[in-house]
């Protein structure tokens, strides 16, 4: 590959690109983002290539592997281009069909569409499935346009031109820009970008050493969109950084990213490389005589890593744990150095800032909180995957226009943002509109992005346990509230799920969090009550059944709950019988039977194999 | 010198001092546990914490830690800090209740329960002596494992370190390795045998100061809401 060595020979290289490329062609595009693998669109991706090579039509149609769609309910996903057809759960054995009618013959194969469920209506193109109808996806579309190892695709769709027009700026206007935009930090904390950029580039290093780092630790249970980014369009996120590093004066960098996701690591590490042949990563990029390297600092998956000063610490060889951060790491960060540390949704916003401008990005959203914001939206809804809405959205639209409700005609009852350390938003707060004040108002926040839908199957104290167990699990240990509340506090909760909850456990519980959460060390000290604290604050009467009726009224707490056998509902087919694994159950054959209470252990397979809903839980 | 306002009272202090240090050298009192001053400050304990006040917002930092700046408003012992450090001491007291520092701890602030279950464990993972290991002796043979409420000191791969001298300094600045106290009974109780030998300072008082350290006249009378309320018409700020 031939150095590019300026922005004309970058702006030549991508007319040669288009040239070849005819817009009019077909190209068929596959999800390769991690959802799909799951589904196997590995070995879909293989057969359609197998199929165009068998049938001789290598030049007469373009097989394109894409990163995450991000409606990953319906994966593996294929979108035939230029139209924009959108072929959903696709399987190898529709491949030759997908081949012979859509591409050769340009029929539409209706199996395969996505059917509206509240209207049956049948959706032939990718834009008007409501799902992406109803986004603004700015920074994620992309995603299913390109092939993340192909720096061609990238560039192709203006790639590094935001980089040549920041080449042309001085540092202070770029940074000027950022902060006109309006854009904070998408890692959960919300801190204005341009402002810590201001800081960093402003703070004395005694060797002038400077650095840059990406956090794409992203470790909140159900979030994937960092992921998704990296894996998706690692081109974006380098060249963020590049502009970010050149306003900072930075020509060092890391990018943190955690080992579970090898998919991103080995993206990135093509991106990287390819970025480096084409001379955007080295010395004198783009003859501006700016120098920066990108290196990869895999992370061991823990969940406190994300913290910025424990990212650090955990590049530089330590135990990742984090420190007081009085003396901000824009002061002192990485090696004691100056460091400017931004999330991967951060970094990929930028581009677009600069390619826009300040003012088209801070249209979108509302006063204090601009641009888009990319969401991870899975439990019980319809529509699990990812969305990126402009923020100000309300949660409604999300939850219902979007994601396409709740599944099974069920109830919701309440939407955990913010990760393991936001909080539940009751349905009272449906008609919220997110941005980033008015989640914590609720008691809940941004949070890197992840949302996680509960319906009225749901038992809130279960939720609290179960989030105040993963991050007893994931605390560092340093400072003793973290370490040690959060262990009494899902004792509590845990004791109040199994019907040992006193008088006095709720209040203790308050008073207990709001210590915790002012006196921790670190983010995640100062959050982890959230999910219990809003628990509290929205479903007290749930905390209150369990504790004074012994009760479990979403039926989910295994010590407060029993199954029993309606009479009348019951015909004696005998299945729950044959399927319990206590032998708890009893019962001639046509008549009604009847579970041995003191035999059972809660299972719940007898409530789910039964045909007549004759068993009950309550 | 850096001008700032310490429980009321305008002070000027040398600049890359921390609030701690500050109000040592002021001759305020603030428990520590895991703060030497020959070893780095670590911010572990919490039981520094103070409040302070900045642009109007106020907060619970680390006072071993943070640095004092210009127009600081530091408050030791406002309701707010004494409630938290109240609650530092039960939950510690919870994990390690035969540790006399921490019963004493609890009796000078007048902390008469635990709610929480009461379990057998000696160390308050201070990291004293991981710090005093590395940093004073420089062997660094130890250090913490494993997270959260299963974090220990121990020796890398819990055998006897190659850099171990046996030279003891991780013992002798252990702050419970010492007789144990025995006047436990059962959960939940607390021996608070010498609270009358410490008595409880005022429970807490926003911006003036005594500077006797538990001398005892204030003591537990006080606690009574009357009290308090007569107390915050007489107190006025300097």
């Amino acid at each position: 590959m031939k150095k590019i060595k300026s922005p004309d020979d970058l702006a030549k290289l991508r007319k040669r690109i288009l040239d070849k490329r005819d817009p009019d062609k077909p190209c068929i595009t596959i999800c390769y983002g991690t959802g799909c693998h799951a589904y196997g669109c590995e070995e879909v991706g293989s057969k359609f290539k197998d199929e165009v090579k068998k049938k001789n039509l290598g030049d007469k149609v373009d097989i394109r592997t894409t990163g995450c769609h991000g409606f990953c309910e319906r994966g593996p996903i294929v979108v035939v281009h230029p139209e924009g057809i959108f072929y959903q759960r696709v399987k190898l054995e529709d491949i030759e069909e997908i081949i012979s009618e859509t591409i050769i013959k340009k029929n539409i194969i209706d199996r395969l569409l996505y059917v509206e469920p509240n209207t049956d209506k049948k959706i032939v193109k990718e834009k008007d499935v409501p799902f992406y109808k109803l986004q603004q996806r700015i920074i994620f579309g992309n995603n299913g346009l390109i092939d993340p190892t192909s720096i061609d695709d990238y560039i192709a769709l203006d790639g590094y031109s935001a980089l040549c027009k920041a080449f042309i700026m001085k540092p202070k206007e770029i940074i000027e820009e950022v902060k006109k935009s309006g854009l904070r930090g998408r890692g959960g904390g919300g801190f204005p970008t341009g402002r810590k950029w201001e800081s960093c580039r402003n703070a004395k290093s005694r060797d002038g050493v400077k650095y840059v780092i990406c956090n794409a630790d992203e470790g909140d249970p159900g979030a994937y969109m960092d992921r998704s980014l990296l894996e998706g369009n690692p081109h974006s996120v380098i060249e963020g950084m590049l502009i970010g590093a050149y306003a900072i004066g930075s020509n060092d960098s890391y990018v943190y990213v955690r080992n579970e996701y090898p998919l991103a690591v080995k993206n990135l590490e093509i991106a990287i490389r390819q970025a480096e042949e084409y001379g955007l990563l080295g010395e004198n990029i783009l003859g501006s005589k700016f120098n920066f390297r990108i290196k990869i600092s895999r992370g061991g998956g823990a969940f406190v890593c994300g913290e910025s000063t424990a990212l650090i610490a955990s590049i530089e060889g330590k135990r990742g744990e984090p420190r007081a951060k009085y003396i901000h790491t824009v002061e002192k960060g990485l090696w004691n150095r100056p460091t400017n540390l931004n999330n991967v949704e951060t970094w990929a916003n930028i581009p677009l800032i600069i390619n826009k401008g300040a003012k088209w990005y801070s249209s979108i959203g509302t006063e204090k909180s601009k641009g888009t914001k990319i969401f991870s939206l899975v439990g019980k809804i319809n529509n699990t995957g990812l969305v990126e809405v402009p923020m100000g959205i309300s949660l409604r639209e999300i939850i219902y226009d979007i994601g396409g409700g709740i599944p099974k005609g069920r109830k919701f009852k309440a939407v955990q943002t913010g990760g393991p350390s936001g909080g539940c938003i009751p349905e009272e707060l449906l008609d919220l509109t997110i941005d980033y004040e008015k989640l914590t108002e609720a008691g809940s926040m941004m949070g890197s992005g992840g949302m996680i839908v509960m319906d009225e199957d749901t038992c809130m104290v279960d939720v609290a346990k179960y989030f105040l167990k993963f991050l007893e699990g994931e605390s560092c240990g340093k400072c003793e509230p973290c370490r040690l509340g959060i262990h009494r506090m899902l004792e509590i909760v845990d004791g109040i799920s199994k019907g040992e909850g006193k008088d006095g456990d709720i209040e203790l519980l308050q008073e207990l969090g709001e210590i915790v959460k002012e006196t921790s060390l670190c983010g995640l000290g100062q959050t982890a009550p959230n999910p219990v604290l809003s628990t509290i604050r929205y479903f007290k009467d749930e905390y209150e059944a369990h504790i004074q009726d012994k009760r479990c009224p979403a039926g989910v707490c295994r010590e407060l709950i029993r199954y029993s056998i309606i009479e009348e509902k019951c015909n004696g087919c005998g299945r729950c019988a044959k399927e319990c694994p206590q032998e708890a159950i009893s019962g001639e054959k046509k008549k009604v039977h009847k579970i041995e209470q003191d035999k059972c252990i809660k299972c719940g397979i007898c409530f789910e194999v039964c045909k007549f809903e004759a068993v009950v839980v309550r | 010198m850096v001008n700032l306002t310490i429980n009321g009272m305008r002070v000027q202090i040398e600049e890359g001092t921390t609030i701690l240090e500050a109000c040592r050298w002021l001759g305020i009192n603030i428990p520590t546990l895991c703060y030497h001053e020959g070893l780095s400050p670590y911010g572990a304990c919490r039981l520094c914490s103070v409040e302070i006040t900045k642009g109007g917002r106020s907060r619970l930092v680390a006072s071993c830690l943070y640095p004092v700046e210009e127009g600081l408003i530091v408050r030791t012992h406002s309701q707010k800090v004494v409630k938290a450090r109240k609650m530092i001491v039960e939950l510690l007291l919870s994990s390690c209740p035969n540790s006399k520092k921490l019963q004493d701890l609890a009796s000078q602030m007048g902390v008469e329960k635990v709610r929480f279950k009461m379990e057998e464990s000696d160390c308050i993972l201070c990291g004293l002596c991981v710090r005093m290991c590395e940093e004073q002796m420089m062997a660094g043979a130890i250090g913490f494992i494993n997270r959260g409420y299963n974090r220990k000191v121990a020796t890398a791969f819990n055998v006897k370190s190659e850099v171990c001298r046996n030279c003891g300094a991780c013992m002798y600045i252990c702050p419970v390795v010492e007789v144990q106290c025995r006047g436990v009974k059962s959960p939940g109780e607390l021996c608070n045998a010498c609270l009358n030998f410490s008595p409880t300072c005022l429970e807490s008082y926003p911006d003036v100061m005594c500077f006797m350290d538990s001398c005892g006249s204030c003591v537990r009378s006080q606690k009574t809401e009357e009290h308090k309320s007569t107390k915050k018409s007489t107190v006025h700020s300097p």
